[in-house]
Formats: C-alpha cells, sequence, structure tokens
C-alpha cells in the first residue's frame, strides 16, 4: 500500500496495523471526525454547535483513551455527497481518523456509509434523517444514533391520531426523504384508524406555500402533515399563520422540525405545532446542565443532533477505553456491551441492525403566554419508549440481520 | 360547487390570486434585471444577493435602528442603490470594452461572496421579520382567506413596475438611456454625462431588488440564500419577456406567476421547472423574446 | 531565470516534464483527490474547447456530466455492466444529448444560447430527480468500480489512478488534435467573426454543433469516470452551480489556452477540498478569486504566464 510522505509515518502506521488488535492505539491518536453542514441550510441545527459538542464530549471524558490522546478534526461538507465521500475516504484512509460523526444530510450519510463501510472504521450518525442506513443499507460499522424517519413517522403520527387528528393532508418535499417520511406517516395514521384526505408534492425548495396550504384548507382534513425540513418547514408554518389556516381549525403536525426552525419562528408563529425529537434540552438536570455550558460556547440552545454527537462520541471514548484500543471491531464490540449512560439517551442500547434505540419524545410548541423566554419553547406531551419508536427487527430489510 | 378539470373553482381563484401576487415579486426583480440589461447590457448575477441585501436592510434597520417597515422601503432601496453605483464605479465600469461574459462573472462572484458573508455572520436559518401593523390580518373573500399584506405587495409591485416604464419609455430621462445604448458617442457628444447615467442607472436597478426584497421580508424568512434559486427564475422571465423590453419583463413576470400558480394544482412537482420549458420553447420559436427588439 | 522558465515550456521540455510528474504524483498526494481533479481536468478542458475555442459559452454542461454520470453509475450498479462498457456508454449518452441541446441552442447566439442551455440543463435537472433510476436526492450509492477488461481491479486506489490519468490524457490528446486541426482552424474563425466564415462558404452551423457534441461527450466522459472513482452520482452533478464551476475553472486556468482549464480546474478543486477544514468561508474564498480574476487576471493563469514569458505575442 502507498501512503503519503514522509515514509517513517506510513512505517509506524503500518506497524500500528499489523500489531496485536488490543495492545494499541494507530498511530497513536484517537481521532474524531465531524462531518458537519458549516454553512449551508443546517448549519444552525449541525455546524459549529457539532464540534463543540464533540469537543465537550472529550473534555467531560478526560484527556487520553486507552493511553492515546484525543483529538477533533472536523470538515464542512456543504451538504455535498461527493464532497463529503472524498473527505470521509481521505481522513478514514489516510489521516488517521478513526471515527466519524454527526454526518447531517441524507444523501451526504449514504455516501459516507459506504465510504466508513469499506474503510472498516466507524460512523455515528446524528445527524441525517434516512432510516436507509439501518434498513437495506445498513452496515456492520454504522451506528445511526439519534432521530429517523421511522421514528419521527410514528411519535408524531400514531401519536396525533391518538389525541383525535384523525384526517390528514400532507405536504410532502418532493423527494426521497419527503417521501419516505410521508409513507412512513400514512402508514402509522391508518394502522391507528386515521384517514389521509390527500398529499401534495412541494418541489425542493420552495419558498411559497401558500398555493399548497391553500390546497390542504380546501380538503378539510384535521391535521396537515408538513412532511419537510429545514427551510420548507420553516416557511410552511409561517405561511400557514399567515393564511389564518390554524386560527381556522386546522392543526399543523412538523414531521421534521429541529429546535433551531422552531426558534427561528418564534412562539407566535409556532405555537400549537406538534413535532417528535429525541432531545430537548429542558427536560432534566442533565440536558438544562448540557445545554447551560452549549449556548455559552455556541450562543444558541442544543438541538437533538449536537446532543447526539455529544453522546455518541462519549460513548465512543468509552468503549475505546474499554477495549485497550481503537481497533473497529474491538471497540464496535464494547459499544454495543456497555450501556449507555447520558442525558440523551434514555434507555439507549445498540441493535444488531446499526441502530442506537432510545426514548422519543412528542413535544408541542407553546403559546406565547406559556413561554417564559426565547428559548422556552416546547411542552412535552409524550414519552415514546425506544421499542415503540424505531422499526422493529422484524420489518427490516437490513441484509446483517441474516435469515 | 363548480369544478374545472377536477380542481373546485373556489380553490382555481385561490391559486390564481396567489399566483398573481408571486408574480409582484418576479416582476419587481425582473424589472431590476431588465433594466440593466435592455440599458447597460450587464447581465447582472448579484441580483439575487441585491435583493437579499434589501431584506436584510431593513431587518437590520429594525433591529439596530428601530427603524420601521415604511421608512426602510424608502430607506433599504437607497442604501443598496449606493452599494451598487460603488459596484459600478469601481468594478463593472472597467469591464464594458470587453465581451458581456465578465459582466456575467464579476457580479456572479460577487454574489457568491455577498450571501457567504451574510451567511457566516447571520446564519442560514434567516432572521423573522414582523408584518407592519397597518397589513396585519386579512380578508375573507369567500373562495380564500387573502393577507392584507400580500394585497399590498401586488399594489406596490404595479405601482414601482408601471413608474419604472413611465419613466423609461415616456420621459426625455428615459429617452437618454435608451439613445446611449445604441449611440454612446452621440449622446455624449450632445453633452449628457453617460456614464453617470449608467452608473445611476445600474444603482436604480439594484435598488429596484432590494425594494422587492422588503416587500418579501415579512413574508419569507429574510436569509442569506433568499435570492439564490429565484435569480435563474428572474433571468429566465426576463429572458422570455424579450431582453430589450422592460415592459415585457413586467407582463412576464405576472404571467409567469399565474401560470406557476396553476401548475401548482395541477402538477405541482414541475412547478420549479415549467418557467425553463416555457423560456425554452419561446426562444426557439420567438428568439427574442415576446416583446424583444432583435434578434 | 527568465531564460530557464522559457526553456522550460519548449513543448519538449514541458509535455514529458507535466507527464512525468502526473505519474509520480499519486505517491506524494492522496489518489482519490487526484483523481477527482484529473475528471474536473477533463471537464474544464472539454468546456473549454467550446467557451474558448469555438466561443460558445454555455450554461447548461454540468448536463452532460452528470448525465453521463449517472448514466454510468446506474448501468455498472443495476445492471453489472462492466466499468469500460459503463465508461463507453455513458459518453454516448452524454454525445447524444449534446447533440439535441446543441440541436437546439446553435441557432441562437450570444447570451440567448447561453440561456437556451440553462433551460435545457434544468430540464434535465428536474427529470434527474423525479426519475427513481436516480435515487433522487439521495443520490447514486455504493457504485462498484468493477474490473477493466476483466482483469485490472479497480479497487485499488493506485491502479484506478492510472486509469484515470490514461483517460484523461487521451481526452486531451483528442482536444488538443482538435485545436490544432483544420476544424480548430474553422471554429476559431467562427469565433472571431461568423458573418466572415460564412461568406467563406463553411456551414458555420455544422461547425458549432460538432464542436458542442464533441464538448459534450467529453464533459460526458469525464462525469462517467468521476462517478466510478467517488463511487456515487448526485443531484449536484447536474446543478446549475456545477455550470458555475466549471466557467470559473476555465476563466481562473486561461480560456483559450490549452493547459489553462487544467490549472483552473487543480486550483478549484484544491481549494474546495482542503478549505472544507475552514468552516463557512469556501464560497466566500471562491467568490472573490473570482472577482479578482475577472478584473485583473483576464486571462487566467495560464494566459498571464505565457503573456509574461513572451511579451511579444
Amino acid at each position: 500500500m502507498f501512503r503519503r510522505l514522509p515514509v517513517p509515518l506510513a512505517l509506524v502506521a503500518a506497524l500500528a496495523l499489523t500489531a496485536p488488535a488490543s495492545a494499541q492505539v494507530s498511530d497513536g491518536v484517537v481521532r474524531v471526525g465531524v462531518l458537519a453542514d458549516m454553512a449551508g441550510v443546517y448549519a444552525d441545527t449541525s455546524g459549529q454547535g457539532s464540534i463543540e459538542a464533540a469537543h465537550m464530549a472529550i473534555e467531560d471524558f478526560g484527556t487520553t483513551a486507552a493511553g492515546a490522546p484525543i483529538e477533533v478534526v472536523y470538515a464542512d461538507h456543504q451538504n455535498k455527497a461527493d464532497i463529503a465521500a472524498t473527505k470521509a475516504r481521505e481522513w478514514l484512509e489516510v489521516d488517521g481518523v478513526d471515527v466519524l460523526v454527526d454526518i447531517i444530510t441524507s444523501s451526504v450519510a449514504l455516501a459516507v456509509q459506504e465510504v466508513a463501510r469499506q474503510a472498516h472504521k466507524p460512523a455515528l450518525f446524528s445527524g441525517p434523517a434516512t432510516s436507509r442506513l439501518t434498513d437495506a443499507d445498513c452496515s456492520p460499522v454504522g451506528i445511526h444514533w439519534a432521530y429517523d424517519t421511522y421514528s419521527l413517522a410514528v411519535g408524531t403520527g400514531r401519536a396525533v391520531v391518538r389525541e383525535g387528528g384523525d384526517s390528514w393532508y400532507f405536504l410532502t418535499v418532493d423527494y426521497a426523504f419527503g417521501h419516505s417520511l410521508e409513507a412512513d406517516t400514512i402508514r402509522v395514521v391508518e394502522a391507528e384508524g386515521g384517514s389521509v384526505l390527500g398529499t401534495v408534492r412541494t418541489p425542493f425548495p420552495t419558498a411559497d406555500f401558500s398555493s399548497f396550504l391553500l390546497q390542504a384548507q380546501a380538503s378539510g382534513a384535521k391535521i396537515i402533515g408538513l412532511a419537510n425540513a429545514g427551510q420548507d418547514s420553516v416557511n410552511s408554518v409561517k405561511q400557514a399563520k399567515e393564511f389564518g389556516i390554524t386560527e381556522m381549525g386546522q392543526k399543523l403536525a412538523g414531521l421534521l422540525v429541529f429546535f433551531s426552525d422552531a426558534h427561528a419562528l418564534g412562539a407566535e408563529v409556532a405555537q400549537g405545532l406538534m413535532l417528535t425529537a429525541g432531545f430537548y434540552w429542558d427536560m432534566d438536570e442533565g440536558t438544562r446542565a448540557f445545554a447551560k455550558r452549549f449556548i455559552e460556547r455556541v450562543g444558541a440552545m442544543p438541538t437533538m443532533v449536537h446532543a447526539g454527537v455529544y453522546s455518541s462520541t462519549l460513548h465512543y471514548l468509552r468503549a475505546v477505553e474499554a477495549a485497550g484500543s481503537d481497533e473497529t471491531d474491538a471497540v464496535l464490540a464494547k459499544m454495543k456491551e456497555i450501556p449507555i449512560d447520558d442525558f440523551f439517551a434514555k434507555n439507549g442500547y445498540i441493535r444488531a441492525d446499526g441502530r442506537m434505540v432510545h426514548d422519543m419524545f412528542l413535544f408541542r410548541v407553546k403559546t406565547p403566554e406559556q413561554s417564559t423566554g426565547e428559548w422556552d419553547l416546547y411542552e412535552l406531551l409524550r414519552v415514546i419508549p425506544g421499542d415503540e419508536a424505531f422499526r422493529p427487527l422484524s420489518e427490516s430489510a437490513c441484509p446483517l440481520l441474516g435469515d | 360547487m363548480t369544478e374545472i378539470l377536477g380542481v373546485p373553482l373556489q380553490v382555481l381563484l385561490g391559486q390564481l390570486l396567489i399566483g398573481l401576487i408571486n408574480g409582484s415579486f418576479y416582476a419587481v426583480l425582473s424589472l431590476g434585471l431588465a433594466v440593466i440589461f435592455g440599458l447597460l447590457r450587464i447581465i447582472n448575477f448579484a441580483h439575487g444577493a441585491q435583493y437579499m441585501l434589501g431584506a436584510f436592510a431593513a431587518w437590520m434597520g429594525f433591529s439596530y435602528l428601530g427603524i420601521g417597515y415604511w421608512a426602510a422601503l424608502f430607506l433599504a432601496p437607497l442604501v443598496v442603490g449606493l452599494t451598487g453605483i460603488v459596484i459600478e464605479r469601481t468594478m463593472l465600469r472597467r469591464l464594458y470594452k470587453f465581451d458581456h461574459l465578465y459582466g456575467l462573472l464579476l457580479t456572479f462572484g460577487l454574489a457568491l461572496v455577498i450571501e457567504g458573508l451574510f451567511s457566516n455572520f447571520y446564519g442560514v436559518s434567516g432572521k423573522s421579520y414582523a408584518v407592519p401593523e397597518l397589513l396585519k390580518g386579512g380578508v375573507n373573500l369567500g373562495f380564500m382567506f387573502l393577507p392584507v399584506y400580500r394585497g399590498w405587495v401586488v399594489i406596490a409591485s404595479l405601482t414601482v413596475c408601471l413608474t419604472t416604464w413611465f419613466i423609461i419609455e415616456r420621459t426625455k430621462l428615459g429617452s437618454y438611456l435608451r439613445a446611449g445604448t445604441e449611440n454612446p458617442q452621440l449622446v455624449q457628444a450632445f453633452g449628457v454625462n453617460l456614464p453617470l447615467m449608467i452608473t445611476l442607472t445600474y444603482g436604480f436597478g439594484a435598488a429596484l431588488a432590494a425594494f422587492a426584497g422588503v416587500l418579501a421580508a415579512p413574508i419569507y424568512q429574510v436569509a442569506p440564500l433568499m435570492g439564490t434559486n429565484l435569480i435563474i427564475v428572474v433571468f429566465a422571465v426576463v429572458v422570455i419577456g424579450g431582453m430589450g423590453s422592460i415592459l415585457g419583463a413586467v407582463l412576464t413576470g405576472f404571467g409567469l406567476g399565474l401560470v406557476e400558480g396553476l401548475t401548482k394544482v395541477f402538477y405541482p412537482e414541475a412547478s420549479n421547472t415549467v418557467i425553463f420549458v416555457i423560456m425554452a420553447l419561446v426562444l426557439l420559436f420567438k428568439p427574442a423574446g415576446l416583446f424583444g427588439r432583435e434578434a | 531565470m527568465r531564460d530557464f522558465m522559457l526553456k522550460l515550456g519548449e513543448p519538449r521540455i514541458l509535455w514529458p516534464l507535466l507527464f512525468a510528474l502526473l505519474i509520480a504524483a499519486p505517491f506524494a498526494f492522496y489518489p482519490v483527490f487526484l483523481m477527482k481533479l484529473l475528471c474536473f481536468a477533463l471537464f474544464a478542458c472539454a468546456f473549454n474547447l467550446l467557451v474558448g475555442y469555438a466561443g460558445l459559452l454555455s450554461f447548461g454542461h454540468a448536463a452532460f456530466l452528470g448525465t453521463a454520470g449517472y448514466m454510468t453509475g446506474y448501468l455498472v450498479k443495476v445492471q453489472n455492466l462492466p466499468p469500460e462498457l459503463g465508461l463507453l456508454a455513458g459518453t454516448a449518452a452524454a454525445a447524444l444529448l449534446g447533440y439535441a441541446f446543441g440541436a437546439l441552442a446553435i441557432r441562437r447566439r450570444g447570451i440567448y444560447f447561453a440561456m437556451i442551455t440553462l433551460a435545457l440543463a434544468q430540464m434535465v435537472y428536474f427529470i434527474c430527480l423525479q426519475i427513481p433510476q436516480t435515487g433522487g436526492e439521495d443520490g447514486l450509492q455504493a457504485v462498484p468500480r468493477g474490473t477493466l477488461f476483466g482483469f485490472i481491479d479497480l479497487a485499488d486506489n493506485l491502479t484506478m489512478y492510472y486509469v484515470v490519468l490514461a483517460i484523461f490524457v487521451s481526452g486531451f490528446l483528442i482536444i488538443y488534435r482538435t485545436i490544432h486541426s483544420p476544424f480548430g482552424q474553422v471554429l476559431k474563425a467562427i469565433r472571431e467573426n461568423e458573418p466572415r466564415a460564412l461568406s467563406l462558404g463553411y456551414n458555420t452551423d455544422r461547425y458549432k454543433l460538432l464542436a458542442f457534441v464533441l464538448s459534450a461527450a467529453l464533459s460526458g466522459l469525464a462525469g462517467a469516470t468521476k462517478t466510478l472513482v467517488l463511487q456515487l452520482s448526485s443531484l449536484s452533478d447536474v446543478d446549475w452551480h456545477m455550470s458555475g464551476e466549471v466557467m470559473l475553472m476555465t476563466l481562473l486556468g486561461g480560456m483559450g489556452t490549452v493547459v489553462g482549464p487544467v490549472l483552473g480546474a487543480a486550483l478549484v478543486v484544491t481549494l474546495q477540498n482542503y478549505l472544507a477544514g475552514v468552516g463557512g468561508y469556501v464560497t466566500v474564498i471562491i467568490g472573490a478569486i473570482f472577482v479578482v480574476c475577472v478584473l485583473l487576471f483576464r486571462r487566467g493563469f495560464a494566459g498571464e504566464l505565457a503573456r509574461l514569458l513572451r511579451p511579444g505575442r
């Protein structure tokens, strides 16, 4: 194999790889690679916050793991699958990066899943939504840490129908993510006895949803399901308020709304919006402590992506320490063995298909009267236990599960 | 309830009205672009960024200086117009003797810089800008609930478009400009300060973009990337209307809004693309655009 | 110093030197990065053939890069075609698309020509977004590299690099021969003064169309190769920003020069890759370079360098 100059480093690296697995950390440093969107549409959901979250996890863990110092490197994949794939490949094959975290954006995540599989290094996904990562595209080294489209659909869909929202109309962003979110939610809604009165596909991206919202209004459905994300969610919620749709009785269910989006909208506009998330800063002492430190460093409250990056990095380091090395199979075995113990993964464990199962939560955005401050936006409606939230193994098409 | 092609008439009317409202934005934006291209032969790729600057100027004026919406409608275009003047004098001016391509590339680069800088400083999610008190609320028209603000957008756009058209096509100032594009030496020989007029025209075009931005601020999030995807649509509008024609740009802008509105009802996935299909068709059969003057 | 540079610039020294550098490069730099660079360099050279030599500015060249990429990716991944046939199919698809675009766009000139190509490219984008075979926003992932001609295993990065280098050199040679052939001379004549070329009896439309198809085919080859290298094909390959990027590469390197686009591509790809760690300033820096280039270095690196060394030229 050929490596970059200088040669001595290459020799050391080669030796390290051939040495007995349990005794060494490859090239003497445990390197965590944060692949985030720093300046694009998800910069506030991921971005600088993810890098800080990784740093915080390392600070909380300690300066060394298995005797080696810990380093963080980061890169902006600009939501482009080929930039992410090239960078990930270079990191894993040449630069001695041992694990990848965050990896927001579904198309990027799928590309990195493949790269990590080939390089046989762990990839811990906190950012992306696509449930394909633990379904047909599952990998022995890929772990889907935070939310996914399935759990969002189940969480919001099931809970909303049970609260009385039994007729739905969907605004679906017209690409794979939107379609699968819509499909997963429809399945849940119909299983609970609800009905779907119609769907409209919105091109990606769209600034003006007025036309689609009018169609939703004309349908008479009790619930308007927003199968979109990011700027699209924000715009559709804002315009629904503008056109008096919520005042006239229909409710909005945001199928993927990040805390950063809710904050951008504010309580006045977003009040009453129901959504599912894996984390909220104001749930208990643990989350509040994390949030307080986070906001001092970043200037905003953490989203579930940030919390996921913290949690996955911390758990990874614990596994490295327990395994005594950063060799992939040993570390992954430890990760699945050791219980996940932090403020994020309530009742968390890692399944054979790479899915990290943990509790999810149904929230509703507070009214301005209820909200005591800029960041006080969510009220908890329901806890969705992990085993109920994620796709059961029996329904999974993951080849690793073996038949 | 009467139905047309499976869609209730009520819904259709609502969609057409919304289409008209969206068309107003396209009209004002393409007006600015048409002015700049039609009179100066500059392909202003920074137009989307100038639209964004207008929205941000309104937001910044409110957040930092307490300047309200109505003042912003005048001040934001002024400020952005001034930046346009600076751009023209320091950079664009040097490129007139070269191929139009360079003007395009320069403004493209400027757009990247401006949008990138704002993305870094203000984040990508965007900022909220409130609808002014006077225009809050809505009117129930029977077939739909029309927010008052959106109605205002149509009125404001029409006013600006008609005023601009009048200035350029019916006043002496406008005739100097139009003459200047056809025969600069002759016009200058008559003592008209053409370089100054060109500079001011570019500034005016930028100001128009900013005006559209202020109009947009209360409806769409004020975000650094709000102009990026809009710009090629607006270019398409100008090309369809005919690049030398102010009237063409305005009419096409409103027309596109209507066509898009209808597409959103019958084939929503294609609503982003329908403009390009139309553009290709128009260019094949009427190469100078619908109202264009030269081939 | 100047004499040394001039000596270096002589064809019989420069070309072998560059070739030797390219052969040795993967031992000093990361091969996947170099391969990506070579693909974009070919893309930029193909674009330059059209804009720098034929004088036709196309806004939609990404359509050729991406379509070929998707075609190759799909055939290799889903239909299990061997890589050489996949590459051929991708290139052919791009050439056909180029013929379609060209036939429609050639009738117009200048900005109208550019806008038609943009419109057609946007339609291609829409199709790529909608049809299931491309995977939409997720993209076409996990494209296998396969075994070339049945015995060359492309999974190894170093082997793949030399294959890509061979493809690049072939493409580059085709362009080089085209530029220096009688056909190329006619193209230049058309660029300088089309009415005159017409009056001399040349069927200018046919020449322009042929140049267009050639440019599209080679862009397609670049795209198909890139898909095999990175093992994925995504919507960013057919996005209009990609068309803007190749314009930047060509401008930076020097429009109408032979080596210019290669330099330009090298610069832009390197910047994007290594600035990824700087956080959000990538677009700002690229935009700033654009601006500076247009104002001061219109001839691009290669052009300015040539002018410095040969002031009389």
